[in-house]
C-alpha cells in the first residue's frame, strides 16, 4: 500500500462524503461555524483512526458472523471516550455538537471503513487509512463551514479565530471570527437546515462535474494511446 | 401532562421535524425515497422501532444504568439494545405476522444504523423525559419522519421529469429538493399551540 | 377480430395538452395586465418607489433566466415572459419600502435554484416567486418586517413605519380607527406592494377568470376555507363575523389565492384536486395565523401544498371512457395475481 495513494483517495478520489456519499447527517447539521466543523472533523478522525487500528489488529480472531456487533462495540467504546474527553476539556464543543458526538457511533464512515478496509489490511495501512479518510471528512466539513459562514453571515472562522487583541485561535469557541462584510447582508437562511441541504447538494454536484470531466479526459487519452498502438 | 404530550408531538412532527430541522435519519431519507410505497414502508418501520426503542432504552437507563452509576455507557448500551431489538423484531414479525414482515422486513436491517433511532433515545435522556413522554417522542418523531419521507418521495416522482444539469444527477438534486422541502417546512417554525 | 377487441378506449387527460410558446406568452401577458391594478394602488399609496422595486425585480429575474440558459447552452426562454412574471410577482410580495438589492437576491434564488435548475418552466415543484420570498424572509427578517406608512395615511399616523393590520390581529389587539373596513378594502394600509387593495386584486382576478387563465376553484376554495374556519373559531375580543372579515381583508390571503396558488406548474390539474388543494392552503393559512411564528401564513401554506400537488393529482386519477367495471376488476385481479 502506497501512503500517497491512500491520502489521495481519502481526500479526493474516494472522499467519504463527496464520493462515497456517507456520513451526511452530521455534515449538514453541524457545519454552521468553523469551530464546529474542525472540532467534529478532528473528533471523527481520532475515533476512526483508533477504531481502524483496533479492528485491523483483531481482524483475524473475529468470527465472521458477529463481526458487525464487535465493530459496533469497538466504535461505541471509542466514541464514549472521546465524548467524555470533550465534555471534560472542551465543553463548548461538546455543547455545540450535542447529540452528534454520540451519534458518530452510527456514522457510516467508521463502520464502512471497518467493513471495507480494515478487515483485509494490516494495522499500519489501516492507521494511514483512518487518518486519510478522517482528514477527507474534515476537509469537506471545513469547506461547508466556510461557504455557509461566508454567504450566511459574511464571516470566516467563527468560534475558532479571534482578532481583537491580536490574531489567535480560541479553543473555547468564543472567537468572533473575521468579519468580511456586514452580517446584515448575509443570507442568514444558509445557517438554517435549508443551507445544509443546499450547500452539500451543490458541493457534491461540483465534485461529480469534475469527476466526469477527469474520466472523459482519461478515456480520451486511453483512446489516443490505443490508436497510437494500432498504428 | 396532556398539554405536554400535544406539544411534544407537534414539535416532533412539524416544528422540529427530525429530517428538516434536526438532520436525523438523512441516509434512509435520501436512500429509500425513490417511490412513495417504499418510503411509506420505511417510515412505518421507523415509527415502530423508534417507539419500541424509546420505551426499552428508557427502562434500561432509569432502572439499570443510572442506579449503577453507569450513565456514561449510555451510548454503548443504547446502540446494542437497538441492534438487538431490530434483530428481535425481525424474527418476531417473520414468525408471527408474516404479512407485516413482507411489508416492512427489508427495511428493518437498515434501521439499526438509522441515526434517528439512536438520536431519539439520546434526546429522551437529554430532555429528561419520563416514560410516557419518551414513548410519545419516539412515536411522533417517527411520524414526522414518515411525513417527511412520503412527501419527499412524492416530490421526487415529479423531479424525475425535470431536466437538471448532468452533474446534479443522483444525490445532489435530491439534496437540493430536500432543501426546498425544508424551506417550505420553515412555515411551521416558531409555532405554539399553548 | 371480434367487436370487443376493437373497442375504442379514450383517455381523458387534463390540460395542458398542447403547449406552444405563443400560448405561454399570451398567458403571461394577461397575468402582467391583471397585476397592474394592484401595482397602481401601491403607487397611489407609496409614490413611485414600488415601481422601482417592480422594475428592478422583473429585470433581474429576466437577466438571471437569460444568463443561466446561455451559460448552460440551453434554448432561450426569456421571450415567453414567465421569468418576467416571476420577477414581478416577487416584487409584489415585498414590503413597499424594501431596499432594491433584496429582491435581486430573491430572484437569483427563485430563477436559478427553484426554476431553472429543474429545467425551467413547468418542471419546478415550488412556486418560484414564493420560494424566493421565503428565502428572503428567513435571511433578512428585519428588512422584510419593516412596513412603511402609506402617504395616504400620513394624517392619521405620524411615524415613518407602522404595524400592519394583520399584526394587530396576530397580537389580539383591536384595530385602530384608521383601519376601517373601507380603508382595508381600498388598500389604505401598510403591507406588501401587491396585497394592499382587495378591490384591485378582485379586478385582477376578474381579468384572469374572463380570459380563462385561472380556474375559479383554487382561489374560491382557499378563501372559502379561511372564511369558514375563522367564522367558526373566531377569536377572543372580536365578534366572529368581524374576525372573519378582517382575516379576509388583511395580509396577503387574496393575493396569494389568486396569483400564487394558481401557478400552473405547481398546482394540481384535476378539478377535485384543485378544490382539495385550495382547502389545504386555507386550512394551513389559518393554522399558521392562529399558532404560527409569523402573522401571515399564506405563503408557507401555498409552498407546503405545492409539495402535495403531485400526490393530489395522483389520488384523483383521470377517467377513461369506454372502460367498464369488469375491465377494472380484471385489471385489479391481474395486478394482485402478479404480486
Amino acid at each position: 500500500m502506497n501512503i500517497r495513494k491512500q491520502f489521495k483517495e481519502g481526500l479526493i478520489t474516494n472522499n467519504p462524503v463527496l464520493v462515497q456519499l456517507i456520513g451526511m447527517c452530521a455534515t449538514m447539521a453541524i457545519t454552521t461555524s468553523l469551530f464546529n466543523g474542525v472540532g467534529m472533523g478532528l473528533s471523527v478522525t481520532v475515533i476512526l483512526t483508533c477504531c481502524n487500528v483496533v479492528i485491523s489488529a483483531i481482524r483475524k480472531i473475529i468470527p465472521d458472523e458477529i463481526r458487525l456487533a464487535i465493530f459496533v462495540v469497538v466504535i461505541a467504546g471509542f466514541v464514549t471516550i472521546v465524548d467524555l474527553l470533550l465534555q471534560a476539556f472542551i465543553p463548548a464543543l461538546s455543547e455545540a455538537l450535542g447529540v452528534f458526538i454520540p451519534l458518530i457511533v452510527v456514522n457510516c464512515i467508521i463502520i464502512g471503513r471497518a467493513e471495507a478496509f480494515c478487515q483485509k489490511n494490516t494495522v499500519g495501512a489501516s492507521f494511514i487509512d483512518g487518518i486519510a479518510q478522517g482528514l477527507g471528512y474534515t476537509m469537506v466539513l471545513i469547506v461547508m463551514c466556510v461557504i455557509r459562514e461566508f454567504f450566511g453571515s459574511g464571516r470566516f472562522g467563527g468560534g475558532l479565530i479571534e482578532l481583537s487583541g491580536g490574531f489567535r485561535f480560541t479553543l473555547d469557541g468564543t472567537g468572533t471570527g473575521i468579519q468580511i462584510f456586514d452580517p446584515d447582508y448575509g443570507a442568514g437562511i444558509l445557517n438554517r437546515p435549508f443551507g445544509g441541504f443546499l450547500t452539500l447538494g451543490v458541493l457534491i454536484a461540483v465534485m461529480q462535474y469534475f469527476t466526469a470531466k477527469a474520466k472523459k479526459k482519461a478515456e480520451l487519452k486511453a483512446a489516443e494511446a490505443k490508436e497510437a498502438e494500432d498504428e | 401532562m396532556m398539554m405536554n404530550i400535544v406539544s411534544i408531538s407537534l414539535g416532533a412532527i412539524l416544528i422540529n421535524n427530525f429530517i428538516f430541522s434536526q438532520f436525523l435519519g438523512c441516509c434512509p431519507f435520501l436512500g429509500c425515497s425513490n417511490k412513495v410505497d417504499t418510503a411509506a414502508g420505511m417510515g412505518l418501520a421507523v415509527i415502530f422501532v423508534m417507539g419500541l426503542a424509546s420505551a426499552i432504552c428508557w427502562v434500561v437507563d432509569t432502572y439499570i444504568l443510572v442506579p449503577m452509576g453507569l450513565a456514561f455507557l449510555e451510548t454503548l448500551a443504547f446502540i446494542l439494545i437497538i441492534a438487538a431489538l431490530v434483530q428481535f423484531v425481525e424474527m418476531f414479525l417473520k414468525k408471527m405476522v408474516p404479512t407485516l414482515y413482507s411489508a416492512l422486513g427489508i427495511y428493518l436491517p437498515l434501521i439499526t444504523t438509522n441515526c434517528a433511532v439512536l438520536g431519539v433515545v439520546l434526546l429522551n435522556v437529554q430532555n429528561n423525559y419520563n416514560f410516557i413522554e419518551s414513548v410519545v417522542y419516539g412515536v411522533t418523531g417517527g411520524v414526522g419522519f414518515l411525513l417527511a419521507i412520503v412527501l419527499f418521495a412524492s416530490v421526487r416522482e415529479k423531479v424525475e421529469f425535470a431536466e437538471y444539469p448532468k452533474c446534479f444527477e443522483g444525490f445532489p438534486i435530491c439534496l437540493v429538493s430536500a432543501a426546498l422541502l425544508a424551506l417550505a417546512f420553515m412555515g411551521f417554525s416558531g409555532m405554539k399551540i399553548f | 377480430m371480434n367487436e370487443k377487441n376493437e373497442r375504442l378506449i379514450l383517455d381523458v387527460a387534463y390540460q395542458p395538452q398542447v403547449r406552444t410558446e405563443l400560448d405561454t406568452k399570451r398567458i403571461m401577458l394577461t397575468v402582467i395586465v391583471a397585476l397592474l391594478p394592484a401595482l397602481v394602488v401601491s403607487v397611489i399609496r407609496y409614490g413611485a418607489y414600488p415601481l422601482a422595486v417592480a422594475a428592478v425585480s422583473t429585470a433581474s429575474a429576466v437577466f438571471f433566466e437569460w444568463a443561466y440558459r446561455a451559460l448552460m447552452k440551453k434554448s432561450r426562454t426569456v421571450d415567453d415572459l414567465s421569468a418576467a412574471v416571476t420577477g414581478l410577482l416577487l416584487a409584489m410580495v415585498m414590503p413597499a419600502g424594501i431596499p432594491l438589492w433584496v429582491p435581486v437576491i430573491g430572484d437569483l434564488f427563485a430563477i436559478v435554484v427553484v426554476k431553472q435548475l429543474y429545467g425551467g418552466i413547468g418542471k419546478n415543484f415550488l412556486n418560484p416567486a414564493l420560494a424566493g420570498r421565503a428565502f428572503l424572509l428567513a435571511s433578512y427578517a428585519m428588512l422584510m418586517g419593516v412596513w412603511t406608512t402609506p402617504k395616504t395615511l400620513a394624517g392619521a399616523v405620524d411615524t415613518v413605519t407602522m404595524a400592519t393590520p394583520l399584526s394587530y390581529l396576530y397580537g389580539g389587539k383591536a384595530l385602530p380607527e384608521y383601519f376601517s373596513r373601507l380603508n382595508l378594502f381600498l388598500g389604505n394600509r401598510p403591507g406588501c406592494i401587491g396585497e394592499l387593495s382587495t378591490l384591485a386584486i378582485l379586478i385582477g382576478a376578474a381579468i384572469l377568470l374572463v380570459f380563462k387563465i385561472i380556474d375559479w376553484r383554487i382561489p374560491v376554495s382557499t378563501v372559502g376555507t379561511v372564511a369558514v374556519l375563522t367564522l367558526i373559531f373566531g377569536k377572543d375580543g372580536y365578534g366572529n363575523f368581524d374576525w372573519m372579515v378582517y382575516n379576509l381583508l388583511t395580509g396577503g390571503l387574496l393575493f396569494g389565492a389568486v396569483f400564487m396558488a394558481t401557478d400552473y406548474a405547481t398546482s394540481p390539474v384535476t378539478r377535485k384536486g384543485r378544490v382539495l388543494y385550495g382547502f389545504g392552503i386555507g386550512a394551513l393559512t389559518v393554522l399558521i395565523r392562529y399558532f404560527g411564528g409569523y402573522p401571515e401564513g399564506i405563503s408557507y401554506a401555498i409552498l407546503i401544498m405545492n409539495l402535495c400537488s403531485w400526490a393530489i393529482d395522483k389520488a384523483f386519477h383521470r377517467r377513461q371512457f369506454g372502460v367498464t367495471a369488469e375491465d377494472i376488476k380484471a385489471e385489479k385481479a391481474a395486478r394482485e395475481g402478479k404480486k
